[in-house]
């Protein structure tokens, strides 16, 4: 095993792994506000199949990014309506929305599996310049990655450091509470709901039309599970998000770097390395308040007579 | 049950509402979806009519209808039954994987043996399988350590890959990688009338039959919704809180592992790499729409199978995509989901 | 001080009415409040005192009525709209978030704060007004760290910093201790100086009669009368309070044998505090037939866990529990129950009845295994109802069995779980604040029943805060205090005060 392969498998980690934060972040956020999620898997599919389309239309990646964002928050919006407004069960409503991402995504990406698209350009690393091109392609990375850890950091500083996410954080926890302080809970959870499909769009938006530069039906297997994983392993932190992610970056890594090495381990048992941890994870510090998830995570919010 | 109090039932006012609810519901997901075909510039009305043709228009594909309804009844029971405890048992999927793993296991280890003892012996397995997988939550529960919506959800990722791992690694059949050698016949459940309706169609509803007849009317369906009800009170009043949510969560594992053995045995007759793509999520929704009652999961799960076997014949006759039909199916889910008081006064 | 009735009233309510499924909880309220004055509301508990100030507050919105500002009509549509009229209230099971820190809690109630969160800036407000009106606390503490007498000073500091003017307080003496009581008197006498207006929500005469200038007295959702404190009698506002005329509790001579093998022992028990609780160290206890072992003590210093144990729901890391005679040392509640143990909690919907079953099927709970036929799979209902009637014509009052629990009143549920846990002749009753949240008659009725079970030769152990029914029914006094007994008295033998003292602490004997 050389230099470059092990540059091959750090590269190909960081892709996969940058699509993973920005959705875990959103949830981190919908999460903060008290809502579960089940509907990421659909929420990326639609919004990968739909930002791929346009960019083939239109030729232009960043447009094609854009129209990703806004159908992610967009397909939070029918979850909201359904949770905040029509009062209906988390799960049930996630799953159901996961099952229309399902059959939205395959429609709309129906015409474009297989096409060609212009990815987002690459930038390599500043100074990295004049290695030659073999390593210096391997450590050029699109904007979306650059920005990945900025994102984190900007999460963190809206919930703990505004007075938007001191609100968002106390609907999580008690949404009487918040509403006695003056605020609506209903709106705040729009509004977590809207960013956290805003963010997992740009996530998919990664997948389809910075990495893989294709589209598949269920292109996503599984990253919309995995970031809700993700979001209980990092505690519903947004910087330890990028400790989770990178768990699951270096599980890919570690992946490719036994095959490349020849050691034969089922990529199956790999896979579930993510989960495995998370579930430890949990088991250690179980029973912890300090660990605890916010308080009225799940729960409906019925308001006052 | 007497016969009076099943007529009553038969006859109840309940019933015939549940059942015009559920057609305003179709219509309206019909409607919303006919939209979307006419967007994409194919015509509704053909559409539907291949639909209802092919799942209404002749026996054959109404019984694909039934065939379909099988592991959604079952996987919702493994729902239903662990929500009366006031489990939310997301799980399903997972303990099906590895239900269908066991009997599958016995299936190939026990090919010489006769039916009778075979499939009772698979059945078995699959149970043993599913609860299993639903014990860890189970236990991390009743010891008050972690959630079972979080673990029985992150368990249902680990499954199929400790399937696929099997399947690859040790059981994969000379010609595929991705399945088993088919089951020799013993290994089958029966089927009825030249159809593809199993015995696993029986296996539901008597499960539903004593679902029903034990939480109404035995002592430990008073204890269990006693639990569900308030489970601090019931400790209070000397009911085994701890042994209750264990058992019951290794039930409804076992129901679901259940499911997977009546799917791979009575559908497939083969284990295949990722075969489930959701049934216990579809158990889950169906439980979950149907207030967790045995005759709400009975009708909801009549339902989604119109729409997936229906799918089925749309993709012959318009081309499009066969997840296209999740579409019509979430259409439909939402508008059960929008309106709250669909089952007003259950608790699921 | 001036008559507050030359002055005109910072807020008046007029004809508020409020109903709720099945409840008229509000009727036609007319109320004036003033500025720097403290005014009680004083009633039964569902008199309608908590729902005329959450009208007040915007939680709920009044049916029919009228809320003016400074006599100017204004509309109180959610608690926002009573923020800017610069109204707060403190709830009586208190609304801080347990994750949050004290800042961050008292921020979210900031009415000018910043969009980007300055902590430090939000420290130094915290301290400038906990000194002011002398309620010290860490603004870095996370709230579940705190206890109750200390969140309850961060609710006033929460709602002095959002500026209100008028504070509306809960109940907010029902968790504290006597000392704690008159320290947040004072408080709330320095902000009367201030020019605050304070509402006290309460069913406690005497705290009245100390602290306020006005009472209003509601009863069954109308407003009985007004009166100032100067012509306010404790016999007064009896008659206020209560239509009826009270009628009297009967006690019997207790049948205590000091010679007798107790029925319930504990030697030297300890156990291991779960999250906030208590620990219990060193607990020794006997209680005899015929005997009520009452346990004096502020709610938080280990009855919780004293009950729990006794019971079975905890396990104790030392010690041993004997039932007559008989070794049961962490032995489920099952097991406890078969032996004869009834439990009377002091929430009884929350700790004793499952809200959605019938009162029926909730009597069958703690029997299941005595009314279960064919294994299991049948229950002879038959029977049960012939039991419960049986009891129901010895304590003399009785429920409708086909009614839902959830929709009893307090009264009847506590009623049905008398009924229940008396069936069958209990040999050892626990009873836990057995009349909190009990209008007066209830209490009567639940306080009989033991007195009867005392009679039959039962041993009863007697939780309660309330020293005046504690003197009334105990035979022997306990006082706990931390997690462990400080004192043991014959009541006869000692007094309110000497009691009181070991409760808070401030007189601390270790006994045996």
């Amino acid at each position: 095993m050389n230099l470059l392969s092990i540059l091959g498998v750090f590269s190909s980690a960081i892709f996969s792994g940058t699509s993973l934060l920005y959705t875990t972040l959103g949830e981190v956020i919908g999460e903060r506000s008290g809502i579960v999620n089940l509907g990421l898997e659909g929420v990326l599919l639609v919004s990968a199949s739909s930002g791929f389309a346009v960019t083939v239309i239109t030729g232009n990646p960043y447009i094609g990014v854009l129209v990703a964002v806004i159908i992610g928050g967009l397909m939070n919006m029918i979850l909201g309506y359904l949770i905040i407004h029509r009062k209906a069960n988390q799960l049930a409503s996630g799953l159901a929305l996961m099952f229309f991402g399902f059959g939205l995504s395959a429609l709309i990406g129906k015409s474009y599996v297989g096409a060609k698209i212009n990815a987002l350009p690459r930038i390599a690393l500043p100074g990295l310049e004049n290695l030659p091109k073999l390593y210096s392609s391997l450590l050029s990375f699109d904007i979306l990655i650059y920005t990945a850890i900025p994102v984190a950091f900007l999460v963190w500083w809206l919930l703990f450091r505004t007075r938007w996410g001191l609100g968002l954080r106390a609907v999580g926890e008690n949404a009487d509470t918040a509403y006695a302080s003056g605020r609506d809970p209903r709106l705040i959870r729009y509004q977590a709901l809207f960013l956290n499909g805003l963010l997992a769009g740009l996530g998919a938006a990664h997948l389809s039309i910075a990495y893989t530069m294709t589209w598949t039906e269920y292109m996503t297997a599984g990253r919309g599970f995995i970031a809700v994983a993700l979001v209980i392993f990092s505690r519903w932190h947004p910087l330890r998000a990028i400790v989770g992610a990178l768990l699951f970056s270096g599980a890919v890594a570690f992946q490719l770097l036994l095959q490349s090495s020849g050691v034969q381990v089922s990529p199956f048992l790999l896979d579930t390395i993510p989960y495995v941890l998370t579930v430890l994870v949990l088991i250690a510090w179980g029973g912890n308040r300090r660990h605890s998830a916010p308080a009225s995570l799940g729960r409906v919010y019925h308001g006052t007579e | 049950m007497s016969a009076r109090t099943f007529l009553r039932i038969a006859v109840s006012n309940t019933l015939v509402k549940n059942i015009a609810r559920y057609v305003m519901m179709m219509l309206l997901a019909l409607l919303l979806f006919g939209i979307i075909l006419l967007a994409t510039g194919k015509d509704p009305f053909q559409s539907y009519r291949d639909m209802f043709g092919a799942t209404f228009g002749s026996a054959y594909g109404f019984s694909e209808v039934l065939v379909a309804m099988i592991p959604m009844l079952i996987t919702a029971l493994a729902v239903a039954l662990p929500s009366r405890v006031g489990l939310i048992n997301v799980g399903g999927e997972g303990q099906l994987y590895i239900g269908a793993a066991f009997a599958t296991w016995g299936a190939l280890t026990f090919k010489d043996q006769p039916a009778w003892v075979l499939l009772p012996l698979m059945a078995l397995l699959g149970m043993i399988g599913g609860a299993l997988w639903a014990f860890i939550p189970g236990y991390l529960k009743s010891i008050g350590l972690v959630n079972e919506t979080i673990t029985t959800l992150l368990m249902n990722s680990i499954a199929p890959k400790i399937v696929g791992f099997l399947i690859f690694g040790f059981w994969h059949s000379p010609m595929d990688t991705v399945k088993t050698e088919n089951f020799v016949s013993a290994a089958r459940l029966p089927t009825f009338f030249n159809t593809r309706v199993h015995l696993g169609f029986v296996i539901a509803l008597v499960l539903l039959a004593l679902f029903w007849i034990i939480m109404k009317y035995t002592r430990w369906g008073l204890e269990m919704r006693a639990i569900g009800g308030n489970p601090q009170a019931a400790r209070r009043n000397g009911i085994p809180l701890k042994g209750y949510l264990i058992v019951i969560m290794c039930l409804g594992g076992a129901i679901a592992g259940l499911a997977g053995m009546s799917h791979v045995s009575g559908f497939y007759g083969v284990l295949i790499l990722n075969f489930s793509m959701g049934l216990g999520f579809m158990g889950f929704l169906i439980c979950w729409l149907a207030g967790g009652d045995p005759i709400g999961i009975f009708l909801m799960s009549f339902v989604v199978a119109i729409i997936t076997t229906g799918g089925n014949f749309l993709q012959l006759t318009q081309g499009l995509p066969y997840a296209v039909i999740n579409i019509l199916l979430a259409l439909a889910l939402f508008v059960v989901l929008a309106s709250p008081k669909f089952f007003e006064g259950k608790k699921a | 001080m001036p008559n507050p009735q030359d002055r005109s009233p910072m807020i008046s309510l007029r004809g508020i009415t409020k109903s709720f499924p099945g409840v008229l909880a509000n009727d036609h309220i007319d109320l004036d409040i003033f500025s720097s004055e403290i005014h009680a509301l004083l009633g039964e508990n569902g008199a309608g005192k908590s729902t005329l100030m959450k009208i007040l507050f915007g939680f709920y919105r009044a049916d029919a009525g009228e809320i003016r500002l400074s006599g100017k009509p204004i509309s109180i549509r959610s608690p926002r709209d009573a923020r800017s009229a610069r109204i707060g209230m403190v709830f009586q099971d208190l609304n801080l978030i347990p994750a949050f820190t004290v800042a961050e809690n008292i921020a979210l109630f900031l009415p000018n704060l910043k969009v980007v969160l300055n902590p430090q800036e939000i420290d130094n407000r915290i301290n400038e007004i906990s000194k002011q009106y002398g309620l010290a606390v860490n603004p870095r503490a996370l709230v579940s760290q705190l206890s109750i007498g200390e969140q309850q000073k961060v609710e006033i500091l929460k709602l002095l910093l959002s500026d209100a003017r008028l504070l509306i307080l809960d109940e907010p003496t029902r968790v504290l201790a006597p000392h704690e009581v008159e320290a947040l008197f004072g408080v709330l006498d320095n902000l009367r100086k201030d020019g605050y207006a304070i509402v006290l929500i309460t069913h406690k005469m005497k705290e009245v009669l100390q602290c306020a200038d006005r009472i209003t007295v509601l009863r069954s959702g109308r407003v009985a009368g007004t009166l100032l404190r100067s012509e306010a009698t404790e016999e007064k506002l009896v008659k206020l309070m209560f239509e009826k005329a009270l009628s009297g509790l009967k006690i019997t001579e207790s049948k205590r044998d000091e010679s007798s093998k107790p029925i319930l022992e504990l030697r030297g028990i300890e156990t291991r505090a779960e999250g906030a609780g208590v620990t219990l160290k060193g607990i020794d206890l006997q209680v005899r037939s015929g005997e009520i072992v009452g346990v004096a003590g502020v709610s938080g210093n280990g009855q919780k866990e004293l009950c729990d144990v006794v019971l079975g729901m905890t396990t104790c890391v030392r010690g041993e529990k004997y039932l007559f005679e008989q070794n049961l040392t962490n032995r489920s509640v099952g097991a406890m129950r078969r032996k004869g143990v009834g439990f009377i909690p002091e929430n009884p919907l929350a700790m004793a009845s499952i809200p959605f079953m019938t009162v029926l099927e909730n009597m069958a709970l703690p029997h299941t295994w005595r009314y279960a036929r064919y294994g299991g799979f049948a229950i002879d209902w038959k029977s049960l109802k012939e039991d419960i009637q049986k009891t129901e014509k010895q304590l003399g009052f009785s429920v409708n069995f086909y009614a839902i629990a959830k929709s009893l009143s307090g009264g009847n549920l506590q009623r049905m779980v008398i009924l229940r846990e008396m069936t069958h002749d209990p040999h050892l009753i626990i009873a836990s604040y057995l009349t909190r949240g009990l209008d007066m008659q209830s209490a009567i009725a639940a306080r009989q029943a033991l007195i009867q079970a005392r009679e039959r030769g039962a041993g009863i152990l007697f939780i309660s805060e309330d020293l005046e029914e504690l003197f009334m029914l105990s035979d022997r006094l306990l006082v706990l205090y931390g997690g462990r007994f400080v004192g043991e008295f014959k009541p006869s033998e000692t007094n309110i005060y000497e009691v009181g003292h070991l409760m808070t602490g401030s007189k601390v004997e270790h006994v045996g």
